[in-house]
């Protein structure tokens, strides 16, 4: 077993995390440093007849007000990389200038000599509003009136049809077909650290370096160049400790851009923190969609075909990836299950809202509500047990790669044997049995059972907007500590630990002994960043690719110094030595007696020797040093059961989870308890999605859950035990066969939860339940009955 | 969430404090732990010109018994009333609320004083108070006065306390008898505030029967209440099933029953009556 690779290894970041000794954005003071405060539009559609910043351009304390006019023309619009034909981008400005299109939209900037000022001098300013017709709802924005924006004609940002197989020959040939209309709510991501930018311009250098809470500092720093106009090898960026993100960070926003030009303006640092209400308001929400599914089955459950039409509710504007995030919900929903015609049409519209965009999942939990729940509709129309409707329409293990009609190549995957598992953990049968007598007893208890899959490791870059490779250098400095330089940019994550793991093992070297540096564009090659669940997947292959060039380049030396060939050295536990390999070669594979005492050098002795260069062979580059830049073949295609049972209140509607059970695959572990963090805090999401949580805005398109006193998200207490195990089917997409797990709990656990509340109001003839699902809901169902 | 600029006072006694009360009649507010002040200042909800904290006053955390009362100074603490042993045994009502207010952090500043002289209409104390009869010792520039508990939660934010008074002490009779006590909440999940909570503190007489009954309601109308239907229906009644459930019935009688985005009007009447239902029961069974 290896030493560090696959432990329960602490994580390294921890201590000055609980101690509070990390530095986040707003932890980094520079001397002289402006504050900047927004004023943002309470209104969610008006145009803006005036503007009148005069009493606070005079208020103490304030150096500048700027307005849209101001910048106008000075500052690229906010980036979209959306490419999908006739998409519609509006021009997204970092100021509005005469149209607001929703509550949050920023209209003007106070910079002060401290937060306290700028904030006073807010109100200082008086907008003259011209209130507009408001649209919320998506389907109604759908229809086209009222309009967002009245050059389009219409609301429609985008139509897409996607999928593969004759759907309307596979349902007309089903002997059933089921429809059911289903409701992704709006989500606010709400990461534990707000969004921050501090921005610092040297005149003299002309160089803009920008510490900003983001996922993707390299290209946050392409995109942000970009939009200031400043050459990008003058722009640092450094994404320093980041306090969560759950992909509401894996953006550019407005803010990031004007505070940079606003400190090239006035020569100074200058600093923006978000406000938990302006977090909860104008950075980006999830989820929000409303679709109809139609699925088609055989009487055996069979599945047969599944169309979903969805309205996609982009909000007012299309952030970096806003529209991108329904086609990721087409490519999921074959689910893990063998489905011969898949159709997808997605109408996504605009609404006067904040814009949606990635939270933890995006666009996956939709396909996964849609698939899972699909299959337990059948199920319940055929009086099976929704295993086995599941199991029927799996495919073997040895069909994969498994192609489905989304277009994907599934690669590597063990449904059954995660399945068989978790039923056998929580034993199935006799949950069954209990259920029955419990019902029997007038009590209301339900299973719910979702089988998962998720698509990771994004991604092959043809199938994403900006290179989907991660990059990663390894070096060994002259006094033999190791420092990796990754394009990942994790933030809660544990890559600083898992890392080392790694190369601790690979290297030979003690865990301690290794540092890994991220988000810093000055200090690390280009990278991609971290989402998708692909920091380890595709940036931890770029490490341990970059480790085997790195130890090819020591063994060269090693040999040189050994005064053998390199084909005769072999490397163990951080020693390069000549007999170990001849003894090896001999059969026997140990290291001589001490008589004949190996020939060796280690690898931080080599290390110095490539430093000083007194002795190295010939055409060798001084210096130990190797970068990878890793582009997989394939996403990888992690999976799962997951179990839960449910017992509810009769008299009151309350839900309570009595039992939490998940099995998942996420290909080979480096660290198998940052990988039950990353189930328990997904899994703890999807209860928020599940039960609580719902971006509310009324008819005049006002966020009603517009602060943490109205937004319900999870607290510890308000979370059942989870019962967590894993079946380990490695991914071929990479060579150390891991596949990623940052969002399988938000993927694989709302359908078992959903699942099992339906399950319970089943004999109440309940078969579907949108989300939130609220004991007032659970109350109206049964009382209605009763 | 940057509040506006105030004035923070420090008095050390709460004779101080309240000469800077008077010196700032109308745009002082007391600090008392400020775990609902400071959200509202932050949202600039509120706006007072003045804090005059509350924290700095030596002698104002305690739980004594003195004169047949439980006497709680105004400073004590969520988390010493929801640890302290000696209330568990005594009148347990007391930390059975202290354990349902917000999370520990809250719990370990916020204060009973600051909580009842707040009337959050939804906030936990208030219903105990009432439940159990209480009365609140304000202290002014003419010295103490004693209100009763049920006069002195007038409406939603407001108090019986006048202009100048600080709330300095609760006090409380010593349960005696056969006493039986629940506290009852439905959390709201965002909030942790009571949807509905329900306060129980009922005597039986020696027959066992129901000798006397406080019922205290938050988190259902503009201000917390007293169910004067629910407790006159089980006074004099056997406790039993039938009779706390025809009781409980009137838990909202008279009452305008608020809705909003978590309980609708009609599922907070019915959690209303269903928790007093539980709370009495609970309480009843706890009456030995």
């Amino acid at each position: 077993m290896a030493k560090y690779v696959g432990q329960r290894i602490k994580r390294t970041e921890d201590p000055r995390l609980i101690q509070g000794l990390a530095h986040y954005v707003d932890d980094i003071k520079l001397p002289d440093t402006l504050h900047v405060a927004f004023l943002r539009s309470m209104y969610a559609h008006a145009k803006i007849k005036s503007i009148d910043t005069s009493e606070a351009s005079h208020a103490p304390g304030v150096v500048a007000v700027y307005t849209g006019s101001d910048v106008a023309g000075k500052i690229g619009p906010v980036p979209c990389a959306g490419a999908l034909p006739g998409l519609k981008i509006p021009n997204y400005t970092v100021l509005a200038t005469d149209h607001v299109t929703f509550v949050g939209h920023p209209i003007a900037a106070v910079v002060a000599t401290d937060k306290y000022a700028a904030r006073d001098a807010i109100d200082l300013i008086m907008v003259d509003y011209e209130e507009l017709p408001v649209v919320v709802d998506v389907e109604e924005a759908a229809k086209g009136a009222p309009l967002v924006y009245e050059e389009y004609g219409d609301n429609i940002a985008y139509t897409l049809t996607s999928g593969e197989g004759d759907i309307e020959a596979a349902l007309a040939g089903s002997d059933h077909v089921l429809k059911q209309r289903i409701v992704h709510q709006r989500l606010i991501p709400i990461a534990m650290e707000t969004r921050g930018v501090l921005a610092r311009y040297y005149p003299g250098e002309k160089e803009l370096t920008i510490w900003t809470s983001t996922q993707i500092p390299h290209l946050a720093r392409t995109q942000l160049a970009i939009m200031l106009g400043v050459p990008e090898n003058k722009v640092r960026l450094i994404a320093p400790e980041v306090g969560g993100g759950f992909g509401s960070k894996l953006n550019v926003y407005a803010e990031e851009g004007l505070v940079s030009w606003i400190s090239m303006q006035l020569g100074k640092p200058v600093k923006w923190i978000e406000g938990r209400r302006e977090n909860i308001q104008a950075t980006i929400h999830g989820r929000g969609q409303v679709g109809y599914i139609e699925v088609g089955c055989k009487n055996d459950g069979t599945i047969t075909g599944l169309r979903y039409n969805v309205f996609a509710d982009m909000g007012a504007y299309l952030q970096l990836l806003t529209p991108a995030i329904p086609t990721l919900t087409g490519l999921m929903l074959s689910g893990c299950y063998k489905i011969p015609a898949i159709q997808m049409n997605v109408t996504a519209v605009f609404t006067n809202k904040m814009s949606t965009d990635a939270y933890r999942g995006a666009g996956r939990p939709e396909a996964t509500q849609v698939i899972e729940r699909a299959a337990d509709l059948i199920a319940a129309h055929l009086g099976m047990d929704p295993v086995e409707v599941r199991r029927k329409n799996f495919p073997e293990p040895e069909e994969f790669p498994f192609k489905t009609a989304t277009g994907l190549f599934y690669d590597s995957g063990n449904y059954q044997g995660a399945l068989d598992k978790a039923l056998g953990m929580a034993d199935y049968t006799k949950m069954r049995q209990d259920q029955k007598k419990a019902r029997e007893e007038g009590r209301i208890v339900g299973i719910g059972v979702s089988t998962y899959v998720e698509i990771c490791a994004i991604g092959p870059s043809q199938a994403t907007p900006a290179g989907g490779w991660e990059s990663a250098t390894v070096r060994i400095e002259p006094t033999g500590k190791v420092t990796i330089l990754t394009g990942a940019s994790p933030h809660g994550q544990g890559q600083e630990t898992s890392f080392a793991q790694l190369a601790g093992d690979e290297l030979g070297v003690d865990l301690n002994d290794v540092t890994v540096i991220h988000g810093d564009t000055s200090i690390v090659q280009y990278g991609i960043g971290t989402f998708g669940s692909r920091g380890t997947a595709v940036g931890g292959t770029a490490v341990f690719n970059a480790i085997q060039k790195l130890k090819e380049k020591a063994t060269q030396l090693a040999a040189h110094l050994l005064g053998a060939d390199a084909s005769a050295v072999s490397f163990k536990e951080g020693r390069f030595s000549v007999e170990a390999a001849m003894a090896a070669a001999g059969g026997n594979g140990e290291a001589g007696s001490e008589a004949t005492a190996p020939k060796s050098v280690s690898i931080q002795e080599v290390a110095l020797a490539a430093h000083v260069a007194h002795q190295i062979p010939a055409g060798f580059e001084p210096g130990l040093s190797a970068t990878n830049f890793f582009e997989p073949a394939n996403f990888t295609f992690p999976f799962g059961t997951h179990i839960v049972q449910v017992e509810i209140d009769r008299e009151t509607g309350q839900i309570d989870i009595q039992r939490y059970v998940a099995v998942d695959d996420c290909g080979k572990v480096l660290n198998p308890m940052l990988v039950d963090g990353q189930v328990h805090g997904g899994i703890v999401q999807s209860i928020g999605q599940a039960l609580y949580e719902e971006a509310v805005y009324d008819d005049q398109g006002q966020l009603v859950t517009g602060t943490l006193m109205d937004y319900a998200i999870p607290k510890a207490s308000m979370v059942p035990w989870m019962e967590l195990e894993r079946t380990e089917t490695p991914s071929p997409v990479n060579p150390m066969g891991v596949k990623g797990v940052g969002e399988a709990g938000t993927i694989g656990a709302t359908p078992a939860i959903v699942g099992a509340i339906v399950d319970a109001l089943s004999p109440f003839g309940v078969r579907h339940l949108d989300m939130p699902i609220k004991p007032e809901n659970v109350w109206q169902i049964i009382s209605k009955v009763n | 969430m940057i509040p506006a600029q105030f004035d923070y006072l420090t008095p050390k006694t709460i004779d101080e404090a309240v000469g800077l009360l008077a010196q700032h009649p109308d745009e002082a507010k007391i600090l008392a732990g400020g775990h609902s002040l400071i959200p509202a200042m932050k949202l600039r909800l509120a706006v007072p010109q003045v804090l005059i904290d509350l924290g700095r006053i030596k002698d104002l955390a305690y739980i004594r018994e003195e004169g047949g009362q439980i006497r709680i100074g105004a400073m004590t603490t969520h988390y010493q009333l929801e640890s302290s042993g000696r209330l568990a045994e005594i009148c347990p009502l007391l930390p059975a609320c202290a354990a349902q207010i917000g999370d520990v952090q809250v719990r370990n500043k916020g204060t009973i004083g600051g909580s009842v002289a707040h009337s959050d209409p939804a906030g936990d104390w208030p219903a105990a108070v009432i439940a159990l009869g209480a009365e609140i010792v304000a202290v002014g520039a003419g010295g103490e006065r004693v209100i009763k508990a049920t006069d002195f939660f007038v409406d939603m934010l407001t108090t019986a306390l006048l202009p100048g008074e600080i709330l300095r002490e609760v006090r409380i009779a010593m349960p005696g008898g056969r006493f039986g006590q629940c506290y009852l909440k439905v959390p709201q999940p965002a909030s942790g505030f009571a949807v509905v909570g329900v306060a129980v503190h009922l005597t039986r007489a020696s027959g066992g029967s129901c000798e006397s009954a406080g019922v205290g309601i938050t988190g259902v109308a503009s201000k917390v209440y007293r169910a004067s239907a629910v407790e006159q229906a089980i006074t004099g009644s056997g406790l039993d099933e039938q009779a706390v459930a025809a009781a409980a019935a009137h838990a909202t009688d008279g009452v305008s029953v608020n809705g909003d985005l978590y309980a609708s009007e009609a599922y907070r009447r019915h959690l209303a009556q269903v928790y007093t239902r539980r709370a009495i029961e609970a309480a009843a069974a706890r009456a030995h």
